[in-house]
């Protein structure tokens, strides 16, 4: 591509002017990718600065041990470096990352891919579960009035009691009644994806307004019809809305569990063994990998969305 | 009369206008607020028959919207005794005696102009070749040929409330309620759609009630004319208006016209004075 269209694409495109050397960066300029690398960039820059400091401490120390004479830059490149820091810096957790995910087989207990394929597989199935027992909860509280004021506050209830408490308990008794493997993380995820879609649902289910439901009324609609043809396509808005929280509880749900039981592998055990053994750098790169397993997750709930309003004709 | 041919639908009994469509006898209606208890009803007779096109006007709070919806069973009366085609409001409304039409188009935006006139239809279990002839005839009705596939918010607020007519319509009841269907409308729109509701009422033969708080609106388009006053909603005056049934807007300017919009506007006045 010709550098010499340059200025005229540029101006082209929201109309901002940069001096910028080819049409690829300026194609950058005229989408999000400036802001973004802006903010990006801040926080590496904040991270490495926090780095020094989290990490001084240890530094002075392994270089007073060490006797050596060291100058501010040897500092500060030793507090980026060290092999169980504080505070990693990116770049260490990026090489942890990109040794773990990309320089072992995916079948290897070692590698990332591995433990975020336990995870996602747990979180998936945590997550169907929850979700179809989230929105039978919400038809029942819709349809049936008692329900409404009876079951609603043990819902509520429900959530109040913190997941970390009961994960051992969901494993040990179910492990009692022999059921081991996905299932009892699957319904610790579930435990905690519900929620949403229920609270969402009942919302949703609720959303119509009362001139559609006088409609229906003069066309003596069944109960059946109305959620069909109104009830559920007015709910679908707070359906994916719901789903997308509930995908995320899944994944912390799922991570808990596995760091009560941590034999099957995953990134929750990865985190417990990280902290077990203070490899700070092994617990970030964890986290990060959970954090874009959770990312794609909610982007993939968001790109159903999507695909459906499209055929529906949806603005 | 330019009606030549009555449509033989309807039940037995209300054929030959010699039993009413609509008997409203003695009828109130209280509603239970956190202030207390409202009047919205009080003591209201009328009877309409077949083919009639009855306007109920009054002032806001007059208790017009809630007798339509009496009538139509989504709201029970406290107290008197109504009749549709015969029977109780639920049982016309569970037969589906007649077809409403909201203040609001309330088309479901998630479905197209062709399968919100088809709701009806999918609800009552017609078969879907049926369905889409009807759809198709319905759209012709209210002159929206072509906009089968369109979504309500690609459509004008008065090509939706057509679409809303064509729907009520999709089922062919013989009598069609409608509340305020063009007061979001502006005047020029709305001068349209009534001249095009004329000419649909007189090509069907239903009976239409019709609430409206236009002067102008009532007389032009109806048969007869029910004055009400509020607090509580009662009806203060009756008046007839035959006029020409193939009337055109330009009859707005005759003396019968005005004659008969003066004594409307009379009966509003003194129904309500102590506004003043």
């Amino acid at each position: 591509m010709s550098t010499e269209a340059q200025p005229l694409q540029t101006a082209g495109r929201g109309g901002r002017r940069s001096p910028v050397p080819s049409l690829t960066v300026a194609r950058l300029v005229g989408g999000h990718a400036i802001p973004v690398l802006v903010v990006v960039g801040c926080i590496l820059a904040l991270w490495y600065a926090a780095a020094v400091g989290m990490n001084a401490d240890l530094q002075r120390d392994a270089f007073s041990n060490a006797g050596t004479r060291y100058t501010a830059r040897d500092f500060m490149l030793g507090t980026w470096s060290q092999e169980r820091p504080r505070l990693p810096a990116p770049h260490q957790i990026a090489a942890e990352i990109g040794k773990t995910v990309f320089g072992l087989p995916a079948t290897s207990k070692r590698s990332l891919l591995f433990h975020a394929r336990v995870t996602l597989e747990a979180t998936l199935f945590g997550f169907v579960l929850g979700s179809l027992f989230g929105f039978v909860l919400s038809l029942l509280v819709v349809h049936v009035p008692s329900l409404d004021r009876g079951m609603m506050p043990w819902i509520v209830a429900s959530q109040t009691v913190p997941v970390v408490a009961l994960a051992p308990m969901i494993v040990v008794l179910l492990n009692q009644v022999a059921v081991t493997g996905l299932l009892p993380k699957a319904i610790i995820a579930a435990y905690l994806s519900f929620f949403p879609v229920t609270v969402g649902m009942v919302k949703g289910l609720r959303s119509a307004e009362p001139l559609q439901h006088d409609l229906l009324r003069t066309y003596s609609a069944s109960t059946a019809q109305t959620l069909v043809k109104l009830r559920l396509p007015a709910s679908r808005p707070m359906l994916f809305a719901s789903l997308k929280v509930g995908v995320a509880a899944s994944l912390v749900g799922t991570i808990v569990a596995e760091v009560t039981k941590s034999e099957d592998g995953g990134l929750g055990a990865r985190l417990l063994a990280g902290s077990y053994y203070g490899q700070t750098i092994q617990i970030w790169a964890a986290l990060l990998v959970a954090a874009v397993c959770g990312a794609v997750l909610v982007g993939l709930v968001g790109a159903v969305e999507r695909g459906l309003s499209a055929r529906g004709g949806g603005r | 009369m330019g009606l030549t041919t009555p449509l033989a639908t309807g039940s037995a009994s209300t054929r030959d206008g010699q039993s009413p469509v609509v008997e409203i006898d003695d009828v109130s209606l209280a509603f239970e607020t956190a202030d207390g208890v409202v009047q919205a009803l009080s003591h209201v007779s009328l009877s309409i028959r077949q083919g009639e096109f009855v306007s109920l006007i009054g002032p806001s709070g007059c208790g017009k919207t809630t007798l339509l919806r009496v009538i139509a069973d989504l709201e029970t009366a406290t107290d008197g005794h109504v009749a549709v085609n015969g029977v109780s409001p639920e049982q016309a409304r569970r037969s589906r005696h007649y077809g409403y039409v909201f203040q609001a188009p309330a088309l479901y935006p998630w479905r197209t102009v062709g399968r919100n006139i088809a709701l009806p239809l999918e609800i009552m279990g017609v078969a879907k070749g049926e369905r889409a002839a009807r759809v198709k005839a319905g759209l012709g009705l209210v002159n929206l040929d072509g906009f089968e596939n369109k979504f309500p918010w690609q459509l004008s607020g008065g090509m939706q409330q057509r679409a809303s007519i064509a729907r009520a319509l999709s089922f062919d009841p013989d009598l069609l309620l409608m509340d305020e269907p063009f007061g979001a409308l502006d005047e020029i729109v709305r001068d349209k759609l009534n001249a095009q509701l004329l000419d649909l009422w007189r090509r069907t033969g239903k009976t239409v009630v019709f609430v409206t708080h236009s002067i102008p609106e009532a007389v032009f388009l109806s048969t007869r004319i029910v004055v009400m006053s509020p607090r509580p909603g009662r009806v203060h005056d009756i008046v007839d208006c035959d006029l020409d049934r193939g009337r055109t807007l330009d009859i707005r300017e005759t003396p019968a016209f005005l004659a008969v919009a003066h004594r409307v506007r009379e009966g509003l006045r003194a129904g309500h004075s102590y506004v003043d």
